[in-house]
């Protein structure tokens, strides 16, 4: 007996699923940006309890967390992490601006367009 | 400045354990308490807001435009689903509720197998559980995933499969934020610690519950009766091996689990001192209803006394909006019987049956919650409609 638990769990219920937003697609995104709010919620809890953790095995102190302050090597590493992480959210945006600075109107065509020009050449 | 008192949700690891209860990781108990806190934050901080936005806006608009008040609850849902305010509220309300499925069926799917044999092992060899595969599934089960639980009450995954029940009892903590009790009985103990206390007179030896589900509820009628011979009954067979497991591990042994359609029992007439339905009839059917409570009539003793525990009835001196608001859960959590339920007058559904309008009662009860220091609010905080742990309880003796 197997069962894929990832598939099963996310199953949908009986029933015409409400969607009350007049767009389906604002909805969509909600519930997409809610589950990963659950997520972040998640990792917040398990480094608090790590924090509470070394703190209660002497490792180090929540003050020290607080205290601290990047050195100039450590400070550069964190905020290039926080310039791609910020970039890997927001990519559908970036690849919007480029669809429209894009000068070459070949390259903003549709597959549709493309499939018909390839089966020309 | 202090911070001012507010009402958290007691954190999921409060939850009363158990020895079939499934393992939680870190993680899990950090998504159930996420949850917990999103439903609160719903229910106290954003779900106000739909009053504000009926007062201010909806209810004036409709005055405006139509040259009169609203006439039903329908009238206001129509007015209520074009507000934007109502809108976000549903939408995260309805986001929040899928969540709590997903996040209670990726916890227990993951270890289904094992939660069978755990269930297995402590039922084996026992005549208080007795199943029967030919049943037939009532429609007003088989048609409907209430409060969009994927397959229901009844569904099997694989053979012996308990994971519907598992993660009903997981997760109702989550949706009630706890207020039900460590293990979410205290609809049970209420009404059994009501009975105990206005009728000390009175001796059930034989108790029926009827949709008993994982059984929460009817533990504490057991445990405050246990001379009595205590019959739960169910059409779902994964709520009823999980069920009497979890008795059997909570050392509950006066309980009899029986898959059986509580319309058509074949028990014998005039069995049973004590029928209890709690938060049942709600999730039956227009017809049905009138079925259980005849058999339920058919199979009282005379003196005997038959409860039911939902949330308060609808009556016309309710107002519109809160008919409205506490109507959510019908047409947006997968309750599509919920709103006719509560229109049904409590005394005719038991005077149909055949009790006489004298010895019709109406209480209200208050769960009884043991989660320490979650007990009473610390701060003010409006109803969550529909999933307060107070309720009204109507019922009948049969003289």
């Amino acid at each position: 007996m197997e069962i894929n638990d990832i598939v099963l769990a996310n199953s949908k219920a009986k029933g015409k699923r409400p969607y009350f937003f007049d767009d389906a697609a604002v909805e969509r995104v909600l519930n997409i940006t809610m589950a990963v709010a659950g997520e972040l919620a998640v990792v917040h809890e398990r480094l608090d309890t790590i924090e509470r953790l070394l703190e209660a095995k002497g490792t180090l102190s929540r003050a020290d967390i607080e205290a601290y302050r990047p050195d100039a090597k450590s400070e550069e590493e964190r905020q290039r992490w926080h310039a791609a992480y910020i970039a890997r959210i927001l990519r559908i945006v970036q690849q919007e601006m480029e669809a429209i600075r894009d000068e070459n109107l070949e390259n903003n065509r549709t597959m549709d367009e493309v499939a018909d020009e390839l089966e020309q050449i | 400045m202090n911070q001012a008192p507010i009402n958290v949700p007691p954190a999921w690891h409060r939850i009363g354990k158990h020895e079939v209860a499934p393992e939680a990781s870190h993680d899990e108990i950090a998504r159930f308490n996420f949850l917990s806190n999103l439903n609160k934050h719903l229910a106290t901080i954003v779900s106000p807001g739909n009053r504000v936005a009926y007062d201010k806006r909806v209810r004036p608009r409709f005055l405006r435009e139509k040259g009169r008040d609203f006439q039903s609850r329908r009238e206001v849902r129509e007015a209520m689903l074009k507000d934007p305010y109502f809108q976000t509220w549903s939408a995260l309300r309805r986001s929040a509720m899928e969540m709590r499925q997903q996040a209670g069926r990726s916890l227990v799917l993951r270890q289904a197998k094992e939660l069978a044999e755990k269930a297995a092992k402590l039922n084996e060899g026992k005549d208080t559980l007795q199943l029967n595969p030919d049943l037939t599934i009532p429609p007003y089960i088989a048609k409907v995933d209430n409060h969009l639980m994927p397959g229901s009450y009844h569904t099997e995954l694989f053979p012996g499969d308990v994971s519907a029940a598992a993660n009903y009892d997981m997760g109702l903590f989550v949706t009630t934020g706890g207020a039900l009790g460590r293990f979410n009985d205290g609809g049970g103990k209420a009404i059994a610690q009501w009975l105990l206390s206005h009728h000390p007179e009175f001796k059930p030896q034989r108790i029926l519950d009827i949709g008993c589900g994982l059984g929460h509820n009817v533990l504490p009628i057991a445990q405050a009766y246990p001379d009595a011979e205590v019959i739960a009954i169910d059409v779902g067979a994964p709520m009823l091996r999980y069920g009497h497991a979890r008795a059997q591990a909570l050392g509950v042994t006066n309980v009899k689990f029986i898959q059986m359609d509580g319309q058509y029992t074949g028990f014998p007439d005039e069995s049973f001192d004590w029928i209890q339905t709690t938060m049942f009839l709600h999730e039956t059917s227009g017809k049905s209803i009138y079925g259980i409570m005849k058999e339920i009539y058919r199979m009282l003793k005379p003196g005997g006394v038959t409860m039911h525990i939902e949330q308060p009835q609808y009556t016309p001196e309710m107002d519109l909006y809160e008919q409205f608001i506490r109507d959510w859960d019908a047409f947006y959590n997968n309750e599509p019987f919920w709103s006719k339920m509560h229109d049904i007058d409590a005394l005719e559904l038991m005077t149909q049956a055949g009790f006489k309008a004298e010895n019709f009662f109406q209480i209200g009860v208050r769960a009884v919650n043991d989660n320490e220091d979650h007990t009473k609010p610390r701060a003010p905080e409006p109803e969550d409609h529909g999933r307060a742990a107070v309720w009204n309880v109507f019922g009948a003796w049969k003289k």
